[in-house]
């Protein structure tokens, strides 16, 4: 493990990824302990009444899901199912939990990814605006609309630009992933838009992204708030600065002062926001994907919560820690790549 | 010839109890190839005079009067007509070369950027020249320092490529503020024999701003000295230093340590700078100033013309007695 040692670009990488690797595995376990904590009976919980009364439906039921062995078993036995790729059995779907994940998650990754590019786009736009014309007209205009962004609740905006721009503008197609009857491209990603694209089919891309447009707007407004704010103070901080005194006092152009030495820095303290922007996105849109029917994880989880469905609980905390602790990873790879500096610091 | 010429300047900056001058009325020449250094406790106005020659002054500072820059009026300049003279004409190095560097570009870019848009030369030839700038300011091995960014450098090292970009489109003048405040004792000499260096080679007008007398004895030509935003005395550096004239520059050389015989203990001006926007009614020195009489509390204090050559603020003007002075 010489590479371990070193202290280099490659090593750093390296080590990220088994750090994460690691607290992804921690993970498994305190979920497993808050789970066990909860109290409820799951087998009350996924057996109709009559089944439940009848001990030998209960006996066969547990045994079928691991359930009448003792706690500690019942960890080990899924850290090992784990190992294969196989998170258990969801007692509400009756289906491997790995398959619900397969056809839910990237639904909501969707989203969330368009989401996270148009907030993150925009926010950079308006927020860079926002610094440079310092308490002037369009930064009042672009203050007042990110604070309104930041402080509507998104299941509200949600309901809002549902009635709006379906109900009464008739823009948006409605709720779901596709029109009803129309066969989803094969899966790939199971993001449809880019299965779509993958499989040479555009009237179906365009379908789908029709459809994906609203719930990832209404997703992104919150992000954008925030972003936008954010963006605002990083570039004023950092117009603040002595070296963008010293870029100024070359009398380069101040569009170039703000492209070349403004916005890079400002680019790293975004990034990081945007990393944990994109992990709320994805906890937001649990909220909005009942009122756009939107077959994503949030719905998923629902039912699991409310089934007392373990494995189905466990999948979903996977997922989300998985999603967190990669998104900490990327930003930090991004980190050393965008800025040099803490590379040579890191030799 | 006069380079520079800055009359009845005034700059007001926004502070959180409302506006306040930070420079009042300051009038000053530069001829070309001279040195002119402005001192002056901390807050007196000297960074505001320079950055408002700049056209830098901070948000909601504002600069009035007149600064006649080689013909141009830059007072009300557009800032489009003051990007032109700025970095190109009129160049400036500041008192942090940890900060005022930026730490994600390398010492190529920084050093050409403004040479290739005030000047519209090819890469290669800015390449070129950049070369030859690190080469003037003694940067050891030019070509890997271009590559390089500004974190493999030491403060002293910084301050010289700081001193590159500077140069680098032959501006007419350069203002270095505090340039070596923040380096230690065996650089600073170094670079002030570089300034001098450049001032004799490219017939380089420089402002020298510090609040270290020591650095400007040599350097300078002329010498100006500040207090709270207003001129108290200016000369040839020699006759300042050696035969001062205004209280407060009386204060600030008894307060040099070589300044005594050796053991003698420095003498500090008693009391504070007055704080922005709190400047004493009348000479604003009279808090402090132990020759300060009722007639100093208001009005202007009085100019005192010295020889043609020199003059001070003063209404008192304690020291004019032949030998300059007395005590
Ligand atoms: N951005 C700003 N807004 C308001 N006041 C400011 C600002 N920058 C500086 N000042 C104030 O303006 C006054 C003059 O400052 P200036 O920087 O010109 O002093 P200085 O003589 O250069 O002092 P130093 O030796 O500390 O650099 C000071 O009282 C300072 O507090
Ligand atoms: S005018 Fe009065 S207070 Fe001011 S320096 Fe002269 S003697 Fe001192
Ligand atoms: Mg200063």
């Amino acid at each position: 493990m010489k590479v371990l040692r070193g202290t280099g670009f490659f090593p750093f990488i390296i080590k990220r990824i088994l750090t994460s690797l690691l607290l992804i595995f921690g993970m498994t376990f305190i979920s497993f302990c808050i789970t066990q904590l909860v109290p409820g009976d799951p087998v009350a919980a996924n057996l109709g009444n009559s089944a439940y009364s009848d001990p030998e439906i209960v006996a066969a039921f547990e045994k079928e899901f691991g359930l009448d062995q003792p706690v500690p078993v019942q960890y080990l036995r899924y850290i090992q199912n784990l190992s294969d790729g196989n998170l258990g059995i969801s007692l509400s779907s009756k289906r491997p939990v790995i398959d619900d994940l397969r056809e839910y998650f990237p639904a909501t990754l969707e989203i969330a990814l368009i989401a996270v590019v148009i907030a993150m786009v925009l926010g950079l736009i308006l927020g860079t605006i926002s610094a440079i014309t310092r308490d002037r007209l369009p930064d009042q205009i672009i203050r007042v609309l990110s604070l309104t962004g930041v402080s509507m609740p998104t299941f509200w905006t949600a309901l809002v630009f549902f009635y709006v721009f379906f109900f009464l503008l008739g823009w948006s197609p409605g709720s779901g992933r596709l029109d009803p009857g129309a066969e989803p491209p094969p899966q790939v990603t199971g993001m449809f838009t880019i299965d779509a694209i993958i499989n040479g089919d555009f009237a179906t891309f365009r379908q789908a992204f029709s459809y994906l447009l609203l719930p990832a707007i209404v997703l992104a407004i919150y992000a954008l708030g925030v972003l936008t704010r954010f963006t605002r103070a990083s570039v004023l901080e950092i117009l603040g600065n002595d070296y963008v005194r010293t870029a100024r006092a070359k009398g380069l152009p101040e569009l170039t002062v703000i492209r070349r030495h403004v916005l890079r820095p400002a680019l790293l303290a975004i990034i990081t926001v945007a990393g944990v922007a994109f992990a709320s996105l994805m906890a937001g849109s649990v909220l909005i994907e009942n009122v756009f029917s939107w077959p994503g994880l949030g719905q998923y989880a629902y039912r699991a919560a409310v089934g007392l469905d373990l494995p189905g609980i466990m999948g979903v905390s996977m997922v989300v820690a998985t999603v967190y602790i990669t998104m900490n990873l990327i930003v930090d790879i991004l980190y050393r790549v965008i800025d040099p500096q803490l590379r040579k610091a890191e030799q | 010839m006069t380079l520079l010429s800055v009359r009845n300047l005034t700059v007001t900056l926004m502070t959180a109890s409302g506006p306040a001058d930070a420079v009042r009325n300051l009038s000053f020449d530069i001829e070309r190839g001279q040195i002119l250094g402005i001192a002056g406790e901390s807050g007196s106005g000297k960074t505001m005079t320079a950055l408002s020659i700049m056209g830098l002054l901070p948000y909601k500072g504002k600069a009035s009067g007149s600064i006649n820059f080689d013909g141009e009026e830059l007072v009300g300049f557009k800032p489009k007509d003051l990007r032109r003279v700025r970095g190109k004409d009129v160049a400036m190095i500041f008192q942090d070369p940890m900060t005022s560097l930026h730490p994600m570009l390398t010492i190529e870019t920084q050093l050409t950027e403004h040479l290739r848009h005030h000047r519209k030369v090819s890469k290669g030839e800015a390449r070129a020249r950049a070369l030859e700038l690190l080469d003037t300011v003694k940067i050891p091995d030019p070509k890997t320092a271009l590559k390089a960014h500004p974190s493999q450098f030491s403060g002293g090292m910084r301050q010289r490529i700081a001193i590159a970009m500077a140069l680098a489109c032959q501006p007419k003048l350069l203002i270095a503020d505090e340039p070596t405040t923040a380096l230690d004792v065996t650089v600073q000499a170094g670079i002030l024999k570089l300034l001098d260096e450049l001032r004799k080679s490219q017939n380089l007008s420089v402002i020298v701003i510090t609040h270290d007398l020591g650095v400007l004895s040599a350097l300078t030509n002329r010498l100006m000295i500040m207090y709270a935003g207003a001129e108290v005395e200016s000369g040839p550096t020699s006759q300042v230093l050696t035969r001062p004239r205004h209280p407060y520059t009386q204060g600030l050389i008894d307060a040099l340590p070589d300044s005594g015989a050796n053991g003698k203990r420095l003498i500090a001006i008693e009391g504070m700078p007055p704080e922005l926007g709190k400047f004493p009614t009348g000479c604003a020195f009279h808090t402090r100033c132990s020759f300060a009489r009722s007639e100093c509390k208001s009005g202007t204090p009085n100019k005192v013309d010295i020889d043609g050559i020199r003059r001070i603020f003063c209404t008192v003007d304690p020291f004019d007695t032949p030998a300059g002075v007395n005590r």
